[in-house]
């Protein structure tokens, strides 16, 4: 295999925890973060459920200590908390020391502000600093501003799989040299704009999201953010620095079918996944978990299970989907997916992919129900987004 | 290594970009502070249903990218890479409006699934049939840089031969009062807007698509090599000068040895004087090259920079309509591109004769 590319730190915040450690303990006693929304006013608050973290914004900006006149989004916060933590976890005091990028990945930006604000720019002449946080590349500058980070930044969106390509973009800048070190990951907060498109979609579950069950519904949207810190083996070696895991494989391809919908076959999916053990140099049945992408929407399921079918055959090895956990926190999604990836080989654990009860009829794929312990060296993490947009990670156990 | 060639352009833009040679038919407009895109004949490249369905960037993007494909002789892509600083941002405002007006009832899908960032590089790809590499980079004034350092970075790994990378932004009506109100677009009622020597904050504005094929080898369509490019979040304006020097050596240049300077000057009074400060300094015995009173404003109109570059090299002409000095040289082999926006997103190109 490929000695991949070293994770030196990361930091996360999900509706199962603040920290990389509430996350974890989270994850093995069950406790899932799917709830009845509380910070946003919506009229579908009774009939949806969503992964929401039980924190205001005025708290948001309390803990950050930002001033009362700033401009930042709910998107961004959640960034800035989580980079905070990779950046501290990877012990960095000194964070221009080396060329250091970040590289970032949203699908809703500043969004939550303008559908807040959107009428009231005009009344308002308080409220117009909000309106330049609208696009993606603002919360990327917030959290370099916040990191005191000077170099290269950058925004990927391709809508659910945008954090597997920034990490993916991370670790190529860090294999060709361009970067000495990168942050790499993505943060989206809950906004109407999101819960009313998947509304519009049919495909937000009315209870609690059951990826690869048969009588699945749908998703429970979520909100989150995650970054991991990407070193060159010169910074490690130099520094001695501990290396939590690798990031050893990376595919992308389009599933070029359709603008929202996966292909039965689940082509884009395959091709990402191959082209993941191709730069990782590992096969199949050398992958000890798949953290799925597990929307638990009939349509990704289906897609992504006849993909798993193609790829390994009869020897499908323990897999599950984190979603009941978190919801699904667009293009986050990757980014704390990675984390749990992570600590999964730390830890040497297979998560339980919850509310499972039947089967999907059309293939024999039946996912880790409860807490498995074994040990884990690679792990294979599935992300696919709207525009036929697949990736693939595989994170391996570093020697 | 292996090199980049840029062996194919497509280009709308505010100006006749296509059927043209190189802006022989523009026009400067300064009694506008917004700029809207020449429209092609869509219904050439794009079944009438889908004309009716697709947002204007989408299009746009759709036709040039098929220009540029046609002009680089191939007919498909090892990756397909786009850059957007406000995304599909007619079918976001479209969704919003009806959200918040209709009190999140009585809604339809169309806008919201057309409203993601990475619907236009989808788009392409579905109508190419292409399943390979797929990416869309959304970081203000860098989406476009950071698509062509991707797309330079695939070639030097051998994980592609040819690539599809462009930069595609659209103006929405809202969104464009919104501009107006935050002072990012110019105020009204100060016309002439002149983008050179302003006096005034904010820019004049635009829209467009602007797509390469770069490929790893020469061919008879070959337009310039992409040597190297490098972005960087935040600058002082007297940081700027050293930042090129260092950028160049890594190719193993110097100022003297650039040919033409291709600067983002958008008429931003405020932050113009990044540009300014070259133009009077490093870069004043350097013939210079504007271009945004021609494309207007827009995060990703630094791509419309880059296809005035590759022209430049190509037909060793630099038109009177976006010339800055008046200076000429008897040959333009090395041009450097440097943008920025409001002192953020700074990016700096460099292309030369292949």
């Amino acid at each position: 295999m490929n000695k991949g590319v070293a994770i030196t730190g990361m930091g996360i915040i999900s509706a199962i925890g603040n920290t990389v450690e509430e996350n974890y303990a989270s994850l093995v006693n069950n406790r899932i973060g799917i709830s009845t929304i509380e910070n946003i006013t919506t009229l579908h608050s009774e009939v949806i459920k969503v992964g929401e973290i039980k924190k205001t914004n005025q708290l948001l900006v309390d803990e950050l200590e930002l001033s009362p006149d700033n401009n930042f989004s709910r998107t961004a916060m959640l960034g800035v908390i989580a980079a905070k933590q990779a950046v501290q976890n990877a012990n960095i005091s000194s964070i221009n020391e080396y060329k250091t990028g970040l590289i970032s990945a949203t699908s809703v930006g500043g969004m939550d502000m303008t559908e807040i604000h959107y009428y009231d720019y005009f009344k308002n002449e308080d409220l117009v600093r909000y309106i330049s946080c609208h696009d993606g590349g603002d919360v990327a500058h917030k959290i370099a501003d916040e990191l005191g980070l000077k170099g290269m930044v950058s925004t990927i969106s391709t809508a659910c799989s945008s954090a597997a390509n920034s990490i993916m973009l991370g670790a190529r800048l860090i294999k060709s040299g361009k970067l000495d070190r990168v942050i790499v990951g993505g943060t989206d907060a809950l906004a109407k704009f999101t819960i009313n498109g998947f509304k519009t979609l049919m495909i937000l579950s009315d209870g609690y999201n059951r990826p690869f069950d048969n009588d699945r519904k749908g998703l429970n949207l979520g909100e989150a953010a995650a970054y991991l810190v990407l070193e060159s083996d010169d910074i490690v070696k130099k520094e001695n620095k501990k290396v939590l895991a690798r990031v050893s494989g990376y595919g992308n391809a389009n599933d070029a079918f359709h603008q929202t919908a996966s292909s039965e076959n689940g082509d884009g999916a395959f091709l990402a996944m191959e082209k993941a053990f191709q730069v990782a140099n590992l096969n199949p049945e050398q992958i000890d978990y798949i953290n799925v992408h597990g929307t638990a929407t009939p349509n990704n399921d289906l897609s992504e299970g006849r993909a798993i079918a193609r790829i390994f055959g009869e020897k499908t090895p323990d897999f599950s989907s984190t979603k009941p956990f978190t919801g699904h926190t667009l293009a986050a999604a990757a980014a704390i997916e990675a984390v749990y990836s992570v600590l999964a080989i730390q830890n040497n654990v297979v998560f339980p992919n919850l509310n499972f009860e039947t089967p999907m009829e059309e293939f024999n794929l039946i996912p880790q129900t409860t807490l498995k312990t074994k040990n884990i060296e690679h792990v294979l993490s599935n992300s696919f987004g709207f525009g036929g947009n697949c990736s693939t990670l595989i994170f391996s156990k570093s020697e | 290594m292996r090199k980049t060639y840029i062996n194919g352009l497509g280009c709308i833009s505010t100006q006749e970009t296509f059927d043209t040679v190189f802006l022989e038919k523009a026009e400067i407009n300064e009694n506008d502070t917004v700029f809207a895109v020449k429209s092609p004949v869509y219904k050439d490249f794009i079944s009438p249903v889908a004309i009716r369905r697709m947002a204007k960037g989408v299009k746009n993007g759709i036709v040039a990218s098929a220009m540029a494909m046609k002009e680089a002789n191939v007919t498909v892509a090892d990756a397909i890479i786009t850059g957007t600083g406000m995304g599909c941002i007619e079918d976001s405002e479209k969704f919003l409006t009806a959200i918040i007006d209709n009190k999140e009832e009585f809604l339809t899908p169309t806008s919201f699934i057309q409203s993601t960032h990475n619907t236009v590089g989808a788009q392409i790809a579905l109508g190419l049939q292409c399943k390979a590499y797929n990416l869309t980079y959304v970081n203000g004034s860098v989406s476009f840089e950071s698509a062509l350092l991707d797309a330079k970075l695939k070639i030097e790994e051998q994980e592609a031969n040819t690539i599809l990378v462009g930069g595609i932004d659209e103006n929405a009506d809202y969104t464009t009062s919104l501009f107006r109100l935050a002072g990012t677009i110019k105020k009204e009622n100060e016309s002439p807007y002149k983008v050179l020597n302003s006096t005034t904050n904010g820019a004049v504005y635009g829209e467009g698509a602007t797509f390469f094929v770069l490929e790893n080898e020469i061919k008879d369509t070959t337009y310039a090599e992409v040597l190297d490019i490098e972005i960087i979040n935040k600058l002082d304006v007297n940081e700027v000068e050293v930042k090129i020097v260092d950028f160049l050596k890594a190719s193993g240049l110097q100022i003297s040895d650039i040919d033409a300077v291709v600067l983002g000057y958008n008429g931003d009074v405020e932050f113009d004087v990044y540009y300014k400060l070259l133009s009077t300094n490093a870069f004043v015995n350097t013939p210079q090259i504007y271009y945004k009173h021609l494309s207007g404003e827009y995060n990703t109109s630094s791509a419309f920079g880059l296809w005035v570059g590759a022209k430049i090299i190509k037909t060793q002409n630099i038109p009177e309509i976006i010339s800055v000095n008046k200076l000429k040289k008897s040959a333009y082999k090395t041009i450097l591109l440097y943008n920025q926006y409001k002192g953020i997103d700074h990016s700096f190109t460099l292309i030369s004769t292949s």
